[in-house]
């Protein structure tokens, strides 16, 4: 399943595309703590985070995650979205929370052969 | 950054300077790491720890140190990161070792730093993990992943 797929099933807000919206989601992980992503998160992976600030693109770069998606409404920091746009890594907003969303994504990924 | 030839790839050396406190530059020493290791045609598993064991020292130095440098040492057998500061140093090594103990303040904390996993993960990632440190001087933290 693509991110484009994603973003539309669930109404994603879309704050950073770069050319990777049909990149393929092959997991998810959902956290807020930067190591924690960095040691059990895999490649593929979407990142569903709280966190908002510039420092989660080099953690999505550096894992190869397919995307990132900050919930709760919650807006990206301006030099993220920059930042995302030039590491190319999609960032997408959502107004579930955490758990609602992961369940969601969860599901969705469920449905078709990862 | 200048160009990487893949016949370096068994021997390469190079040094990074990480200025301390200054989280908008955190991760571009590990971004650049990583992609240097892949542009030799590395194998993704060794890139993986590379990337994971850089990052993590790379934010320890922004978080506590005044600054620091990585050094990224490639020869046939290994891959080597030291990452070197000049900082307040670590009192009690046994102690900043174990999972979840931290000494980050709220801010670092509050930017999903600091959760006391940083060396957990090294030493989880690295094949060889050395830590030496100096209290009022600095540290020394040195990772080896094996090639072979």
């Amino acid at each position: 399943m693509d991110i484009e797929t994603i973003v539309k099933e669930l109404n994603l807000k879309v704050r950073a595309a770069g050319t990777n919206l049909r990149k393929n989601i092959s997991g998810g992980y959902t956290g807020d703590l930067l190591s924690d992503v960095m040691a059990n998160s895999q490649e593929g992976d979407i990142w569903i985070t709280r966190q908002v600030h510039q420092n989660i693109v080099a953690v999505a770069s550096l894992k190869d995650h397919a995307g990132i998606i900050i919930v709760n409404s919650c807006e990206p920091a301006k030099d993220t979205i920059e930042k995302a746009a030039q590491e190319n890594i999609p960032v997408m907003v959502s107004d579930l929370s955490a758990f609602e969303l992961t369940g969601k994504i969860y599901n969705l990924l469920g449905k078709k052969d990862r | 950054m200048h160009p990487v030839d893949i016949t370096e790839k068994n021997n390469y050396q190079r040094s990074f300077y990480v200025e301390g406190g200054n989280f908008t530059y955190a991760g571009i020493v590990s971004t650049s790491i990583k992609s240097i290791l892949k542009k030799m045609d590395l194998p993704v598993d060794l890139v993986r720890k590379s990337a994971i064991v850089s990052y993590e020292s790379e934010i320890n130095i922004v978080s506590y140190a005044k600054k620091g440098v990585i050094k990224l040492t490639i020869d046939s057998r290994t891959i080597q990161i030291e990452a070197i500061d000049e900082g307040p140093g670590i009192p009690d090594i046994e102690l900043a070792m174990q999972a979840g103990y931290s000494t980050a303040n709220q801010r670092i904390r509050e930017m999903g730093f600091g959760a006391g996993m940083g060396l957990s993960n090294i030493k989880r990632y690295a094949d060889v993990f050395d830590l030496t440190s100096e209290v009022g001087k600095g540290t020394y933290l040195k990772m080896i992943i094996n090639r072979i």
